[in-house]
């Protein structure tokens, strides 16, 4: 991504009226000496990427949808009338205005479950996508920017990390963590950084042969300077946009991991443990098995729609959008 | 070529040893494999206890169990099971046969299903048809396969009930007794295999689509193939000889880096339809502390995928005369 912070230029701003032809208009007499032809606004890529993403509808309807599923799950469930342990004398009941998910064989509001899941499957997934893009950025970016013998030991050590089935590995780990929903995020963050480590890399080794970095060279700038002025900057977009999709990614690894008890475990609830022991209901009681599965649906599907969103605004060849 | 593969293999072989290393010694401090004796009750006495620790080699220090283990292991011993008559090696084998015959034919089917839906849509960029796979694709992916799996076993029950004979199974991996020899047998594996194969190949034709249909439009847009058709060459020949064959290079890569989440991914599809395959093996031998067992199967997963991205990497050079291996 080429170093175009604070100098694109927006040509097709507003459009100043012709002042050729007359005569009179050709000396432009008065105080304003600086009015010109085309009006420059300065804009930072910050802004530029803003723009672009809002122009994107997909990704901001899925925004919308994101937010309120999170609003819904923490504020929601903050007000509604049932907890996830209390056991309402309704059982079996498919959705009502009582129950908008219904309720299970003991009594247990659905849509509260449901929501109290949301709430920990999405705070396991932003963590890991917290913890693995940290890890893995700061390392994938040392190995590519020093290259030489570091390179070699930090990615040889990432290759370990890639050697084993990621689920398997968190499933032995999780069996003797216990459940907590932080501990689990640790487990997976802890084995996924060796992936966003690689792309890390590949970015960096890439950047560090442009001709801007070169010329920085040239002129004497530190390690350091090259680094937060250069290399950060130009490399934001692609860890932005990776760490987004990682949160899809991270909330199936957690959902299925749960599933299969190893990941949170009662008292607390995800929404892949709510499918888990709801799978036997499919036929009896369908609502209780397809509505943790929807929400993870929505969640996975607004996030990767978000992600796609952000890599175009963050692209400086996207030529469709023009902010 | 050849001396780049035997280097390639030489590094593997560190990169194996060191990764059991890890996992031994995890498995060895977090695990404690006579948790299930432990906790009988009545509980045993004392000298059975002993005898379990002993047999489990639990009384060695670490790091000699370790070095113990790994000489086991050229002479084709895994380690003693929690489960005193289990050989390991036999067992930890037959697992993964039932398990590799699932994911082979799950990744073939996801892989010629990936390029046929990825080229078309390149091709017809941006018309309805394109439109169509690209949202079923991101459905795909952001649909949690064990969901999927279970949702399908469902369709599956209501199948055979609306046929009125059992035709696809959705319980285990084979029938305990087939009458009617070879032919029996093997029509009554392929219909267990039905449903869990489709399940597991959704999860990786969604992503493999996506990238399929990057990477075509990637050479459609390139100089090369403008020239090929401004020279006069049919649309056909350029699309198949031009077009297609650089497109289909990246994939391998793409195919073998994704050989861990698949053997994940048949871990939770045997889960769903009860597969007596790897996945439940491994399952089990976490529930019961069996670290040996548990050491066995990340040691076969982790030598497949690490030959796998190898047979990937030679084959990546085959592909693309682009590359050489010095």
């Amino acid at each position: 991504m080429p170093d175009h912070t604070k100098s694109d230029i927006d040509a097709t701003a507003p459009e100043v009226p012709e002042t050729k032809g007359t005569g009179e208009g050709t000396t432009v007499a008065g105080p304003s000496r600086t009015e010109r032809e085309f009006t420059v606004a300065e804009r930072s890529q910050a802004q530029l990427v803003i723009r672009r993403f809002l122009q994107h509808r997909l990704a901001v309807g899925s925004l919308i949808v994101l937010l309120a599923v999170v609003l819904l799950a923490f504020v929601g469930g903050a007000l509604w009338k049932y907890n996830v342990a209390d056991i309402t004398p309704d059982e079996s009941q498919p959705p009502s205005w009582e129950h908008p998910f219904g309720t299970d064989a003991v009594g247990h509001d659905s849509f509260a479950q449901v929501l109290r899941g949301t709430q920990i499957s999405l705070g396991v997934a932003v963590l890991v996508a917290l913890i693995a893009t940290f890890v893995g950025t700061i390392w994938g970016a040392v190995a590519g920017f020093y290259r030489g013998w570091l390179d070699t030991v930090l990615m040889r050590i990432a290759d370990l990390v890639l050697t084993l089935p990621l689920l398997a590995v968190a499933a032995v780990l999780g069996d003797v963590a216990g459940g907590s929903w932080w501990l689990i995020a640790f487990i997976i963050g802890g084995l996924y950084w060796a992936y966003v480590s690689r792309v890390a890399r590949g970015v960096v080794l890439s950047l560090r042969e442009k001709e801007f970095i070169e010329a920085s060279k040239a002129l004497g700038a530190s390690d350091l300077r090259i680094i937060f002025k250069h290399l950060v900057p130009n490399a934001l977009g692609s860890v932005i946009v990776n760490a987004t999709i990682l949160v899809a990614i991270a909330i199936l690894i957690e959902t299925a991991l749960s599933y299969l008890g190893f990941g949170v475990r009662p008292p607390d609830t995800s929404l892949g443990l709510l499918v888990s022991d709801n799978q036997t209901a499919v036929s009896t009681r369908p609502w209780l098995f397809y509505f943790p599965g929807l929400f993870i649906i929505i969640i996975a599907l607004t996030i990767n729609f978000i992600g796609d969103g952000l890599r175009d605004a963050f692209d400086p060849q996207q030529k469709k959008v023009r902010a | 070529m050849l001396a780049y593969a035997l280097r390639r293999l030489l590094i593997s072989v560190p990169i194996l040893i060191a990764s059991t290393f890890i996992v031994f010694i995890g498995g060895a401090l977090t695990a404690n494999p006579l948790n299930q004796l432990q906790a009988r009750n009545p509980p045993p006495p004392p000298r059975v206890l002993e005898l379990e620790r002993q047999r489990l080699n639990l009384d060695e220090p670490l790091l000699e169990r370790y070095w113990n283990w790994l000489i086991g292991l050229f002479q084709g011993d895994f380690g003693p099971s929690v489960h005193s008559n289990l050989d390991l090696g036999s067992e930890v084998i037959a697992r993964f046969g039932v398990t590799f015959r699932l994911i082979f034919l799950a990744m073939l089917i996801a892989l010629i299903l990936a390029i046929i839906v990825g080229v078309i849509s390149a091709v017809k960029q941006y018309t309805k048809l394109d439109y169509t796979f690209t949202f079923f694709g991101f459905l795909f992916l952001a649909m949690p396969s064990f969901w999927f799996a279970i949702l399908l076993k469902e369709a599956g029950i209501s199948f055979n009930n609306a046929v009125g004979e059992q035709v696809l199974y959705t319980i285990g991996d084979s029938s305990v007794y087939v009458a009617g020899g070879a032919w029996a047998e093997f029509t009554d594996v392929l219909g267990h295999m039905v449903l869990p194969t489709i399940s597991l190949a959704l999860l990786s034709f969604a992503a493999w689509s996506r990238f399929q249909r990057a990477s075509m439009l990637e050479v459609l847009n390139s100089d090369y193939v403008r020239l090929a058709r401004a020279k006069g060459l049919r649309r056909g020949k350029v699309m198949r000889k031009h077009a297609l064959r650089t497109a289909l290079i990246p994939l391998t890569t793409v195919t073998a880096l994704d050989l861990g989440a698949i053997i994940s991914g048949a871990v939770v599809t045997e889960n769903v339809y009860q597969w007596r395959g790897a996945g439940s093996f491994l399952l089990e031998s976490i529930r019961n502390d069996d670290v040996y067992a548990i050491q066995a199967w990340l040691l076969i997963s982790a030598t497949f995928i690490i030959l796998f991205n190898l047979v990937a990497d030679l084959l990546y050079g085959v592909l693309d005369p682009r590359i050489r291996y010095a």
